[in-house]
């Protein structure tokens, strides 16, 4: 016989049992709490380094090359040619117009007779393919060769707005030379212009082309496979070994790490079936190019591999929920298997899957690991051309940013970081657009 | 008799429609019978990429456990991961794989846990509405974003409590926070649709006894969502050990057989990144080494995921 305790003691047990079970409220709140405040701190910490002032040093300052008082960037292609040529070695010179040229009916630095006959020759430089430099282009080489801007110290956007009187000190102070501004390192230019080894210079266009060029391959490889297989489980399987077996495996594979993928990826598509990847076997393997099969084909289809699994999952999901009556009504007036899911579960079901391919595919833009073992090129400056480019994605040039010791890469990582997070929110909300919209047309 | 002729040849368009319905429904149709080929070969895809998975990364491994001074015994003893002396011993790595997922369990346990009994115990539906979507975010961040945040944040965060001379550049305590932190969402989605699963009329039936809201949510709510919640801690687990731009990013460059969370040491995954991201020649012993790795990789994640499977469809309760 256990004892009940009565009248105060009663009164006590009941009180402290409400007041643990308010302190474990408290508790749970808080862990919640925490990952919202996590969440903020991760976008603080890189809107952060994204903004901030700079101290600049030009080696030339660009109000010196202003000719007649027109700032440097208003002047014409010709004047901003011959600002180049007073500033670089001939050799420099050689080598830019190699890769394009500077006018397309002369040339500045190369002996003319010379360079026809290099185009003539088995291996023409890249130049005699291409139209001639713009004035934006020139005025970008004047900018990297002539003025070399150099960041000697950047601060954080907090520092830079509640103790800005103490930084500008500082500045002066330390750097009396430097020009000291305010800086977004997100601008229109870092999006349109490609990558530079200077960061106060590069970009993230050829990175953006990538990502695009990848995942426009990744999802026309796996939707309509990951859609086929679903059906297939959903509507054709009957319940025997083999179907199973296919079932507990795609389970299996949603769960097999990312970088496993990039290993099979590499092994397969990078090796194995490089005559198909690298172009060679179809004749139109990229001359400028040696990638050997690391190409935007092999990044596609290793990415589309990883989002299978998952764009299988979560169509299996719609189509199972569209209801069986649907089903017997079109069977029942004469119309067959086929018809019946095309016509009448597929339009049904679609809200469903578009929204699971939209979802995956904001993952396979972020996936990284893979990429990196797959082989995506650490410096490229061409846009890529077509599937048997060599590639970069936004993701990796993240990666190798922030993996560069110098303060300025932190800086571009995190405006390259934002882009990217502004790609997925857009993919993310029209996703439940879709869902949204469509589900309601079909009730 | 004309009448009856009539009717006659009527019933025989009938019984001549009919029989033309039988072989409607009878007859072959070599599309339908193409389509379900195609579709049948769709999911036949998934097991090719297994046994893609199995055969390649087994072949290369083969070949490096070929490779002369390579043996098995050595691999799964030794201490020491240096390619350049051909000292191959996975323990450095394996260790450092070990604790960052240890620390990354350490944050997710709770935090995922506890945040799934509020969403589900205690939040209202207002509440809950603002906080799901949230989670969501946090899990559809990039994990190189996170990578970042692990090195630009958590690092000089750590650096800042315990000092910088105790706390390296790189070190295995930031990765394996930040890895909590990328699975808490997981935890503790999974979790919620377990605790979500129980019945109502367990915790009426608690609150009928006169138990607190606590007591019913951690005494009752909790051990009949266990199966569920166990899983996802495995499934947790899986996804700690498979993490690779948190780690490649933040732990550090260079194996080294350490417990010290405050060192800097290489996972199994950042090494893959790291050899696999240089210029790397194919018959090289690097080469094959990685997908040694990988192949022990795989079967960790693989097994774990496994049990996760297992744990749900052998304890689960099953409630009427």
């Amino acid at each position: 016989m256990s004892h009940y305790p009565e009248g105060d003691a009663l009164l006590a047990q009941i009180n402290g049992r409400h007041r643990r079970g308010a302190i474990w409220r408290t508790l749970f709140l808080s862990a919640t709490i925490i990952a919202v405040l996590v969440l903020i701190a991760l976008l603080y910490n890189v809107v952060n380094s994204a903004f901030g002032l700079t101290a600049v040093e030009n080696k030339v300052d660009p109000a010196s090359l202003a000719v007649d008082g027109v700032p440097l960037e208003e002047l014409s292609k010709e004047q901003l040619v011959n600002i180049l040529a007073a500033h670089i070695s001939t050799g420099l010179g050689r080598r830019l117009e190699r890769d394009q040229l500077f006018f397309e009916t002369q040339t500045v630095f190369e002996d003319p007779a010379l360079f026809n006959e290099l185009c003539a020759s088995a291996e023409p430089p890249a130049a005699c393919a291409l139209p001639a430099r713009s004035q934006e282009d020139v005025y970008r080489l004047v900018l990297e060769r002539v003025v070399e801007p150099n960041v000697v110290q950047t601060w954080s956007l907090a520092d830079s707005v509640l103790h800005r009187s103490a930084v500008l000190a500082q500045a002066q102070q330390e750097f009396p030379d430097a020009e000291i501004s305010f800086r977004s390192w997100l601008t229109p230019a870092f999006i349109t212009t490609p990558q530079s080894s200077e960061p106060e210079l590069a970009g993230v266009r050829t990175a953006i082309l990538g990502s695009l060029w990848v995942i426009a391959i990744t999802i026309a490889f796996s939707f309509p496979i990951g859609v086929g297989a679903a059906i297939y489980l959903e509507e054709y399987a009957q319940p025997n070994r083999i179907n199973s077996l296919i079932q507990t495996n795609i389970n299996n594979l949603a769960g097999v790490p990312s970088i496993i993928y990039g290993m099979l990826g590499l092994a397969i598509f990078v090796r194995v079936m490089e005559g198909f990847t690298s172009g060679a076997a179809l004749g139109l393997m990229d001359d400028s190019t040696t990638a050997n099969g690391r190409t935007i084909l092999s990044a596609g289809l290793t990415l589309g591999l990883l989002i299978l699994p998952i764009i299988i999952i979560n169509a299996q999901e719609a189509i199972r929920a569209v209801p069986g009556s649907l089903r017997q009504a079109s069977l029942g007036l004469g119309a067959t298997k086929w018809q019946t899911i095309w016509h009448h579960v597929l339009p049904n079901a679609l809200p469903g899957i578009l929204t699971g391919a939209i979802l995956s595919m904001s993952r396979a833009i972020g996936e990284t690991a893979p990429l990196v073992v797959v082989g995506a090129s650490t410096f490229i400056t061409v846009d890529p051309s077509g599937p048997f480019s060599k590639f970069t994605v936004l993701p990796i040039q993240i990666y190798q940013w922030t993996s560069r010791p110098q303060a300025e890469f932190r800086n571009i990582a995190a405006a390259a970081i934002l882009v990217l997070l502004v790609l997925l929110l857009t993919l993310n909300a029209t996703a439940v657009y879709l869902r949204n919209r469509y589900s309601t047309r079909m009730a | 008799m004309e009448s009856h002729a009539a009717l006659t040849s009527e019933t025989a368009t009938i019984m001549n429609a009919d029989s033309a319905a039988n072989s409607l429904s009878k007859r072959r149709r070599p599309g339908e019978t193409l389509i379900q080929g195609f579709l049948f070969l769709c999911g036949v895809i998934s097991i090719l990429t297994t046994i893609g998975i199995v055969y390649e990364l087994g072949k290369e491994a083969l070949l490096f456990f070929r490779t002369d001074g390579v043996t098995l015994t050595e691999f799964f003893t030794s201490t020491k991961w240096q390619p350049a002396i051909g000292d191959f011993g996975i323990w450095p790595l394996v260790t450092a794989t070990l604790m960052t997922s240890a620390i990354a369990m350490l944050v997710a346990l709770p935090l995922g846990l506890a945040t799934a009994v509020y969403l589900s115990e205690y939040a209202s539906d207002k509440t809950r509405s603002i906080l799901k979507p949230i989670l969501e975010v946090l899990a559809g961040i990039p994990t190189v974003v996170y990578g970042y945040f692990a090195l630009t944040f958590m690092t000089p965060l750590l650096r800042s409590i315990f000092g910088d001379g105790v706390v390296q550049i790189f070190n295995t305590a930031s990765a394996g926070i930040v890895v909590g932190i990328l699975i808490i969402p997981l935890v503790s989605s999974m979790s919620e649709d377990a605790l979500h699963a129980v019945p109502n009329s367990l915790r009426q039936a608690a609150f009928g006894l006169g138990a607190t809201k606590l007591e019913t949510a951690l005494k009752v709510v909790v051990p009949a969502a266990l199966s569920g919640i166990t899983a996802a801690f495995v499934v947790a687990i899986s996804r700690a050990v498979g993490e690779t731009m948190i780690v490649a990013i933040a732990a550090g460059a260079g194996p080294k057989f350490t417990f010290n969370p405050f060192e800097s040491a290489e996972t199994m995954t950042g090494h893959i990144v790291r050899i696999s991201g240089g210029d790397l020649s194919y018959d090289s012993v690097d080469y094959n080494s990685i997908f040694a790795i990988g192949l022990l990789l795989f079967f960790m994640t693989l097994s774990l995921n496994m049990l996760s499977r297992r744990i749900v469809t052998r304890f689960r309760e099953v409630y009427e």
